[in-house]
């Protein structure tokens, strides 16, 4: 089998814990109930030019997006294309900058005094949707890991032990792929480099934005079987971003649900999956087709397509699509509020108060 | 519950390194690739020839090119002594045309190569950083680029006056926007791609990215393009040198040639034209040895 | 679509004012001082004083450019040192003559590469595919000027039928349409013809064979569409970007014909420059390259133009 169940020593650098173990992370600001990123207000509006070079109007692409990603957890994001779930992952990863809002990891703001970049980007990676372009063509596995480490001072002999160590750790043989080019591996092989990638720097947080997405099914699952393994391990939280809603139902523990640049649920995988708050992520769950050929989807449960994110729908951007809206969801935009423990939910219909008819039948039946 | 070994062995310690064995290096499959083609390969048997005779012309040639002989003048090919006969001043063709291959090779491939180091530098840092600097780098190489190319190079020499450095000058001035725009065409590719984005995530300094993974992608098209321009350099200097701008007498070069064996073409045609011949045939080879190696690059293993 | 010309027309704006400060520095970057020519040997201070202010070069460098702008943009290129005469009547009749160059060459080119390039892109047989490629290559690889020699040499100075050089019996300026001017445009419009007809043999060998290959192509054939018209569907597809390149090839002969017109004596603007070139007449040199590269800037433009107005795909924003 693999050596990885041996315990073989690795890499010093490398911290691997036993799965039951006690030990606390030596990185460890806040301890367990303080968030390990903690997101305010974030926004990020991409300017339209117009044919003569000015700016016309903005593609709204985040909104005002606020959420927290507890320690040790995996926050599953879910949404249509064009919801602006990538462009929050590259925002967290500042790959992008925002135009407004906060980030604070465990406790320490981002920028403006408090975490810098190069702090940021060695406690927070990322993994890419293996497309050829996910990896360096030009460089084996070893040298597109290496980078990075050599990038914040590794010397090149400890940089190329910690990445055969990194390359073990995905379970690819370090003697076999560590001069490997891209083109000599298959997609599960490349994604695995990727992955080996975004943990040789040791981070606490990975952001893996449709990660599997690109992948055989079979091959996804061995993919996912290695990242829940890792995330033991190394003890990391994972955001898993993805528009398959099978594989974020397992792997989740945590759902966020976006919609053009906004969230619009957030609560415990279970609750979201099985009596979900707002009427989108109804639909979206319910547009799941069933293993059983019994059990037949009539009518479609989300009609069209989203809104231009230019010129979002007042009030409640999705109205437009929406079989509750009433008149008060033109008028005032829903703020994602508690409906329920931990669930939190921006639909005018649960909460109470907001001057929605159904809202008011949940207050009367509480 | 763990992930499986993709592969059999398992090594026997974690601090084996492995052999180190680089299986598909790009160049060596792209030389693989070129070396295949019969056609490249006879271009390149030809290419080296001429280039081979030039750089060794002292040795090779059979006479000085320099001594002129007034009673020999304008022999044609096949006369005794003289295998390809001798120029209006009585000076052996052979000799001067393998002296003249010195000059004129070096007169295309120079230019080509300072521009592609000047417009390559242009172009990349235009491709990676984007928006302003690359509309202000990029305006200014457009400039330049609304110029014909004879054009430029012509008013250049002939504002700069006459001689080798100068229009080599002149060249390097006329190379460097094609190869500019090429350079900032691919880097804006590469700089779009997931793996140039995972290496910014890293937190590495934009040299570092450039230099570690931009170039290395660039270099391949970028060189390519390049190697198309040696023919026109070619053609184009010995333009110059034709014009009497570029090399001066008694100079061999094969433009400086054509023009003065010109005034001899009704008495000596063969001879009037074989200098022109000697252009030919490195422009046409250099030609299809960049033709192929656009296709060996375009070859995906 | 209107949009798009006004952006394209604002972007080249920038671009020919370069083109002119370009131009301008001529004077400046020439070694020497520019008034040279003019000057006796041994000039006194005074005069060289004089003369200058009278050429305006006392002025601070800027306020020449635009001094100098003006004079172009109504027309006025100076008066040409070595004939004493306005640039401008030098350069047009140059231009005219150019051109008519130009026009004969690219239209021999463009039948001659088309259909070679139809001939290599529709046949399935390797010989032609082979000998058009060939013919291609040759085309782009020959010296032009080169090219020209051998003509001359071959139809002059052996066959004795063709004339060697000049336009017209015993160097005229003025074309006119008779049997002995077409006589000597025969060789140099050949001459010319070469690279582009090569270029364009390649291009359209190139994109009828990426067109037949595609799908929709099969599909006509399978709706049962007879030869001639799959032939049309085929070239319609293929023309955009080939009239994109014959626009280019125009403006790049209108602006390259030099090295040709010096081996034929043509008195086109090739020609005038060779001489402000050797007599240093730089006012020349300065009106003959401003004119040429606002041509080839405007052939562009029109070329852009034209193919977003044909190939709705290439839309750049």
């Amino acid at each position: 089998m693999t050596d990885i169940d041996n315990r073989e020593p690795v890499s010093r650098d490398f911290d691997l814990r036993e799965p039951d173990t006690r030990e606390p992370d030596s990185r460890d600001r806040g301890g367990p109930r303080q968030p390990i990123l903690s997101v305010r207000g974030l926004r990020k509006y991409f300017p339209l030019r117009g044919p003569l070079g000015t700016i016309n109007a903005h593609v709204q692409a985040v909104d005002g997006v606020n959420f927290d990603v507890m320690k040790g957890e995996t926050l599953g994001v879910v949404g249509e294309s064009g919801c602006g779930k990538s462009t929050t992952a590259r925002l967290l990863m500042r790959l992008i900058e925002p135009d407004a809002g906060s980030i604070v990891l465990d406790g320490d703001p981002i920028g403006h005094g408090g975490i810098t970049l190069r702090e940021l980007r060695r406690n927070m990676q990322m993994v890419f949707q293996d497309s050829y372009a996910s990896l360096n063509p030009r460089h084996t596995a070893t040298e597109e890991i290496t980078f990075g480490l050599r990038v914040h001072g590794m010397s090149s002999a400890k940089a190329r032990d910690q990445a055969l160590a990194s390359l073990r750790l995905v379970g690819l043989d370090p003697t076999v792929f560590a001069d490997r080019y891209p083109h000599e591996m298959s997609g599960g092989q490349r994604q695995r480099v990727n992955v080996a990638r975004g943990i040789a720097l040791n981070p606490r947080v990975l952001i893996l934005d449709e990660s599997v997405s690109a992948l055989d099914k079979s091959v996804q699952a061995q993919v996912l079987n290695l990242l829940a393994d890792l995330k033991e391990r190394l003890n990391l939280t994972y955001v898993f971003i993805s528009h398959d809603l099978n594989v974020v139902h397992h792997v989740s523990d945590r759902v966020l649900v976006m919609y053009l640049g906004k969230v619009v649920e957030l609560g415990p995988v279970d609750r979201i999956y099985r009596a979900a708050a707002h009427p989108y992520t109804r639909a979206l769950f319910a547009s799941r087709l069933s293993m059983n050929p019994a059990v037949r989807v009539g009518a479609v449960p989300l009609a069209g397509d989203p809104p231009n994110p230019v010129r979002p729908p007042s009030g409640c951007r999705f109205r437009t699509r929406c079989t509750m809206a009433e008149a008060v969801c033109a008028v005032v935009e829903p703020v994602l509020s508690d409906i329920a423990d931990a669930h939190q939910a921006a639909c005018h219909a649960v909460i109470p108060g907001s001057g929605h008819s159904q809202a008011e039948a949940i207050a009367r039946a509480a | 519950m763990s992930a499986t070994v993709e592969t059999g062995n398992v090594a026997s310690t974690p601090r084996a390194a492995p052999k180190r064995r680089k299986t598909g290096g790009f160049w060596r499959r792209v030389a693989r690739h070129v070396m295949r083609d019969k056609l490249a390969l006879v271009c390149t048997v030809v290419l080296a020839l001429i280039a081979l005779s030039a750089i060794f012309a002292p040795w090779v040639a059979p006479a000085d090119p320099y001594k002129t002989s007034m009673i020999r003048r304008l022999l044609p090919p096949l006369s005794p002594n003289y295998i390809l006969g001798t120029d209006e001043l009585g000076r052996d063709m052979l000799s001067r045309l393998l002296y003249g291959g010195r000059v004129s090779l070096a007169m295309g491939i120079s230019p080509v190569i300072l521009a592609t180091l000047i417009g390559g530098a242009l172009g990349v840092t235009a491709g990676y950083f984007g928006r302003h600097v690359n509309m202000a780098i990029m305006r200014v190489v457009d400039v330049f680029y609304a110029f014909p190319s004879v054009l430029l190079a012509v008013a250049m020499a002939g504002v700069l006056g006459a001689g080798i450095f100068n229009s080599l000058i002149s060249l390097t001035l006329v190379f460097i926007p094609p190869i500019a725009r090429v350079a900032e065409a691919v880097t804006t590719q590469v700089r779009n791609q997931d793996y140039v984005e995972a290496a910014r995530a890293t937190g590495a300094s934009a040299p570092r990215i450039i230099v570690q993974h931009v170039l290395a992608n660039v270099t391949g098209p970028i060189l390519t393009y390049a190697s198309s321009l040696v023919s026109i350099a070619i053609i184009i200097s010995s333009g110059l040198s034709f014009l009497g701008l570029g090399a001066a007498p008694p100079i061999a070069d094969w433009g400086l040639m054509l023009n003065t064996l010109r005034q001899a073409i009704y008495v000596a045609p063969i001879n009037a034209v074989l200098p022109g011949a000697m252009i030919f045939a490195a422009s046409v080879s250099f030609n299809l040895l960049s033709d192929s190696l656009r296709t060996a690059m375009d070859v995906r293993a | 679509m209107h949009l798009y010309i006004l952006r394209r027309l604002l972007y080249t704006l920038p671009i020919i004012i370069g083109v002119t400060i370009v131009c301008f520095s001529f004077i400046h970057l020439a070694p020497g001082d520019p008034i040279s020519a003019v000057l006796p040997e041994n000039a006194s201070a005074d005069l060289v004083a004089e003369i200058k202010a009278a050429y305006g070069l006392d002025q601070p460098l800027p306020v020449q450019y635009l001094k100098w702008l003006y004079h172009v943009a109504s027309g006025d290129f100076g008066t040409s040192i070595m004939t004493r005469r306005p640039v401008v009547s030098e350069v047009l009749p140059a231009v005219a003559n150019t051109a008519l160059l130009a026009i004969t060459a690219i239209t021999l080119s463009f039948t001659f590469g088309i259909t070679l390039g139809l001939a290599a892109g529709f046949s399935d047989r390797r010989v032609t595919d082979r000998s058009v490629t060939a013919f291609a290559v040759v085309g782009i690889s020959v010296p032009h000027y080169w090219l020209g020699m051998v003509l001359v040499v071959i139809f002059a100075v052996l066959l004795r039928g063709l004339p060697a050089t000049g336009m017209g019996p015993a160097g005229t300026h003025f074309w006119e349409f008779g049997f002995e001017d077409l006589r000597h445009l025969v060789l140099p419009a050949l001459t010319l013809a070469m690279i582009p007809s090569g270029v364009l043999a390649r291009s359209v060998r190139a994109m009828v064979a990426e067109v037949r290959r595609q799908e929709f192509v099969q599909t006509l054939k399978g709706k049962g569409l007879r030869r001639p018209r799959i032939f049309l569907h085929i070239v319609k597809n293929a023309a955009p970007p080939i009239l994109a390149i014959m626009g280019l090839q125009f403006a790049q002969l209108l602006g390259g014909s030099i090295l040709v017109e010096t081996v034929f004596a043509w008195p086109g603007t090739g020609f005038l420059l060779n001489a402000a070139i050797a007599t240093r007449d730089l006012p020349l040199l300065q009106g003959t390259v401003i004119v040429l590269a606002t041509f080839f800037v405007l052939t562009n433009l029109a070329v852009d133009i034209l193919q977003t107005a044909i190939d709705p795909r290439v839309r750049r924003t």
